[in-house]
């Protein structure tokens, strides 16, 4: 499975300031322990949205407005693309992840979808895991 | 958090760590299925504690620091039983006691030991199904279910077949390190034969079935990325990942709406993964770059490329792909790289050129119930103009494949011929 990881933007990101270089190092640093895994398909950071545009579609109408825009909270700053198992994998490894925009910051994880001739088989998959994982917990919470 | 919570995030951190764990403890007691035990102790460990306790800064230090505790006990109760065990257990003590850095410790020497693992599981003397399962299992960490539902077989067979594999391992007593010497060659090239026979498993299932099966081309090219990391001196390993990531970047446009497969001359580009084929090319480029000389696995990857770089079938460098046959034939010669040549040739040279290499695989063996040989010749012939020849071929073609649809497709064609026609 693919997720997407999305950086959400940030005042900062939005003015263009740049990471510190024990910042960029510590980024650098995980990103490698990505590709050493596997799962690392792409990533990649975004230039602020002063240097973006937006199209805006209203039936046949093809407005487009440059940047920037004010609403941070609808922007995002980067991205990644990850091979995992699960969501939880995802969420672990990106826990792992050194504070993508400074002191705060928030990732976003969204599951990419693939061939549509999965969806049927993803539900019993799935019910297959959340059995093992009860079982898993049952068994340890008798102690 | 709920405690299923916590258990899902727990087993999400295995899924990531227990192949290193593994390794790490296989390279200190020698023995795969005691090393797997130890880390599955540690897992358990881990399930039992940290939904109370949280869970540990650094994960898989925590997870490895306790599956070695219990190793290094496990050698100390041989050690009272066997001597020769003692040297082990004083150098671990002395060890243990001069780390002083214990996550970047753990960091350098992790991937000579997973490294190591990769060649233990992959190990010759074990059959091609074992080295398959045991791959799966220690370096993918599929459970032995996953294993079975991707290769359509029943899981006690898979779980017979690890525990055989172990045992056989327990007696051929292999070095658990990374072969460096003579036979380096020989086992890189056990490994890379395992992964990719993963691969072509979940390539060549059909979609609808059991989610597993595509899913080993995940796994494949995970691992493949895996050996990559750690072997990036083996121009050969990025051949291979190259070869599984232009490959795979296919996968959606390989079957048509009704479930037909769809040749790749009329896949739509469009619904190729375009950041996996620019991946591939990155890896391709990796391989190429470290030899004059390229080995199957990056030959055929340079052939892959020629196709992913062409925006339309009308822009693939035919010529190219030609010579890489040509290359991969002088490697490891077979009819089937042969016929392969050919078809390439003809689109080059045109069809003549074509002709001349296929008549000379008439009396090959190895593709007498091969469809494909009499497809192509009839394709040329019909060309050439030759359409009474071409008919026959395509009937004989009809007649040699299994599949319902290819042969409506070949009697088409042979009808087209006998009309005069090139389909």
């Amino acid at each position: 499975m693919r997720f997407m990881v999305m950086v959400h933007a940030t005042k900062d990101t939005e003015a263009g300031v740049m990471p510190t270089t024990e910042e960029l190092a510590a980024m650098g640093k995980f990103n490698e322990e990505l590709v050493k895994a596997g799962v690392m398909l792409a990533g990649e950071g975004l230039q602020p949205s002063s240097k973006g545009a937006r199209i805006r579609f209203d039936g046949d109408k093809r407005t487009v407005v440059d940047g920037p825009f004010a609403e941070t909270k609808e922007l995002i700053a980067g991205f990644w693309i990850i091979q995992a198992k699960s969501k939880a994998e995802v969420v672990e490894w990106m826990k792992r992840c050194p504070n993508p925009t400074g002191a705060m910051g928030m990732l976003e994880i969204r599951q990419v979808f693939e061939a549509e001739d999965f969806g049927d088989a993803f539900t019993p998959e799935l019910q297959e895991q959340e059995k093992r994982i009860m079982a898993e917990a049952a068994r340890h919470a008798k102690g | 958090m709920t405690a299923t919570d916590a258990h899902r995030a727990i087993e999400a951190i295995w899924r990531i760590e227990s192949a290193k764990v593994i390794a790490v403890v296989a390279r200190m007691v020698r023995d795969v299925g005691i090393a797997e035990e130890l880390a599955q102790d540690a897992f358990l460990t881990a399930l039992a504690q940290w939904p109370e306790a949280g869970v540990p800064k650094n994960p898989g230090a925590w997870l490895t620091t306790t599956a070695r505790n219990r190793a290094v006990d496990l050698l100390r109760r041989r050690k009272r039983a066997e001597r020769k065990y003692e040297e082990i257990g004083r150098e671990l003590e002395s060890e243990e006691a001069a780390m002083p850095d214990l996550d970047t410790a753990l960091d350098d020497d992790v991937g000579d030991e997973l490294l190591g693992l990769v060649f233990t599981a992959c190990h010759p003397v074990l059959s091609t199904d074992a080295r398959v399962a045991l791959t799966l299992r220690l370096i993918g960490g599929l459970t032995t279910d996953e294993i079975a539902r991707a290769f359509l077989v029943a899981e006690p067979t898979v779980a017979q077949r690890i525990v055989r594999a172990k045992k056989t391992l327990g007696a051929a007593k292999p070095s658990f390190e990374v072969p460096r010497g003579a036979d380096r060659g020989e086992r890189l090239a056990s490994v890379l034969q395992v992964l990719y026979l993963i691969f072509n498993e979940g390539y060549a299932a059909t979609a609808g079935g059991d989610w597993m099966r595509p899913q080993l081309c995940e796994e494949a090219l995970r691992m493949g990325r895996i050996l990559a990391g750690l072997a990036p001196q083996e121009p050969e390993v990025h051949g291979l990942v190259a070869l599984m990531e232009l490959q795979a970047s296919r996968l959606k446009a390989r079957l048509g709406p009704t479930g037909e497969p769809v040749l790749l001359l009329d896949q739509d580009r469009g619904r190729w993964d375009h950041l996996q084929i620019r991946r591939g090319l990155v890896e391709l480029a990796k391989g190429e770059a470290l030899t004059r000389e390229p080995g199957p696995y990056l030959l055929q990857a340079a052939i892959a490329a020629c196709h992913a770089r062409a925006r339309v079938p009308g822009e693939t460098d035919w010529a190219r792909i030609a010579a890489l046959y040509g290359q991969l034939a002088a490697l490891t010669p077979s009819p089937v790289v042969e016929l392969n040549r050919a078809v390439a040739v003809a689109m080059a040279d045109g069809p003549a050129a074509g002709l001349a290499i296929v008549d000379g695989l008439a009396g090959e063996p190895a593709l007498a119930e091969y469809h494909l040989l009499p497809s192509v010749r009839g394709d040329f012939l019909a060309k050439l103009g030759r359409f009474d020849e071409a008919a026959v071929e395509f009937e004989r073609a009809a007649g040699l494949t299994r599949n319902e649809r290819e042969r409506v497709l070949l009697l088409s064609r042979a009808e087209a011929a006998a009309r005069g026609e090139v389909a």
